[in-house]
């Protein structure tokens, strides 16, 4: 029960350390900043995408992978599962979370909404690092229109 | 209880390949080589199969004179080979189906390991300490199972 706590402020740290402690000042360090968080959820991705799955058997499909995704991933690491998936078959899909745990505990409206994405940038990673994982490379990018509610859009790369 | 364990990577080199009769290591390369061609077959043909679920025990892939060959494949493409004596013939088919999930278990550990990248060589030693265990008992079984022919005859 307290896991969900202690990953909360470990992420909070880490957004805070990461930002203001960049490699160099100007844009240029915040976009590292930002790729290092993604770096590591990415990594946080590949081994969970190579545990949670263990005993399921083996996915058939593409939206079989993205339904875990949003059912199995979004249960292990927010205790929640996503409230919406969209696809247009092509390719792309758009995962909307409504109260996204990491964001829920800052506003709710438009305040702090510029803050929003470094906030977002270990959870595009996760995604990415799972669909890699699973056999699909992909571009993860998250949007907030207004907090808490995000939407992450995953563009499958196909190769 | 098995011969000789290969860890392959989704790309097909292999990230962990162990056997017990270390002096004709490169016969048991080869052979795990030519059974990845089976796995792919078999992952192919359950892919088309109209079955509900997909399993990820692949089962035997091949026999040979002396050995038999299992084959296990994981949600993200990383394949289990194990190379298994013929003259063995108390393993049953669970029996496999176990050291297989063992082996799983502990490559997950290794990937959740924050020191190791995916797609390195697997280093670990707790990973080696399981693969010893399930490869000693093929040393311990035998005698046993020769002893207790000697003693019917």
């Amino acid at each position: 029960m307290a896991d969900a706590a202690l990953f909360e402020f470990l992420h909070t740290e880490m957004v805070a350390e990461l930002w203001t402690h960049p490699s160099d000042p100007g844009p240029g360090g915040q976009k590292m900043s930002l790729s290092v968080l993604e770096g590591m959820g990415f990594r946080v991705g590949q081994a969970l995408g190579e545990r949670l799955p263990q005993e399921t058997l083996a996915f058939r499909e593409e939206l079989d992978i993205l339904k875990f995704l949003c059912k199995d991933l979004w249960v292990a690491v927010f205790q929640k599962q996503m409230d919406s998936l969209r696809t247009n078959h092509q390719g792309t899909y758009v995962l909307q979370d409504d109260s996204f745990p990491l964001l829920i505990r800052m506003a709710s409206g438009l305040q702090y909404l510029e803050e929003a994405p470094k906030f977002l940038a270990f959870t595009c990673g996760l995604l990415r690092g799972t669909l890699c994982i699973l056999g699909i490379k992909s571009l993860v990018t998250a949007s907030v229109a207004s907090l808490p509610t995000c939407k992450f859009q995953v563009v499958i790369q196909k190769t | 209880m098995a011969v000789c364990v290969a860890v392959i990577a989704k790309e097909n080199y292999p990230l962990y390949i162990r056997s017990i009769p270390t002096e004709n290591e490169l016969k048991f390369h080869y052979m795990v080589h030519t059974s990845l061609d089976v796995v792919d077959e078999k992952i192919s043909a359950m892919g088309k199969a109209l079955v509900d679920q997909r399993e990820l025990y692949l089962g035997l892939l091949y026999p040979t004179e002396d050995y038999k060959v299992y084959g296990y494949v994981t949600n993200s493409k990383v394949k289990f080979v194990m190379v298994v004596d013929s003259s063995n013939t108390a393993l049953r088919d669970n029996e496999i189906r176990s050291m297989f999930r063992k082996l799983h278990n502990s490559y997950t550990d290794v990937m959740c390991n924050p020191f190791y990248n995916p797609g390195d060589r697997i280093q670990s030693r707790a990973f080696d300490s399981m693969v010893t265990s399930m490869m000693i008992q093929v040393l311990s079984r035998a005698p046993c199972c020769r002893a207790g022919e000697a003693l019917w005859a």
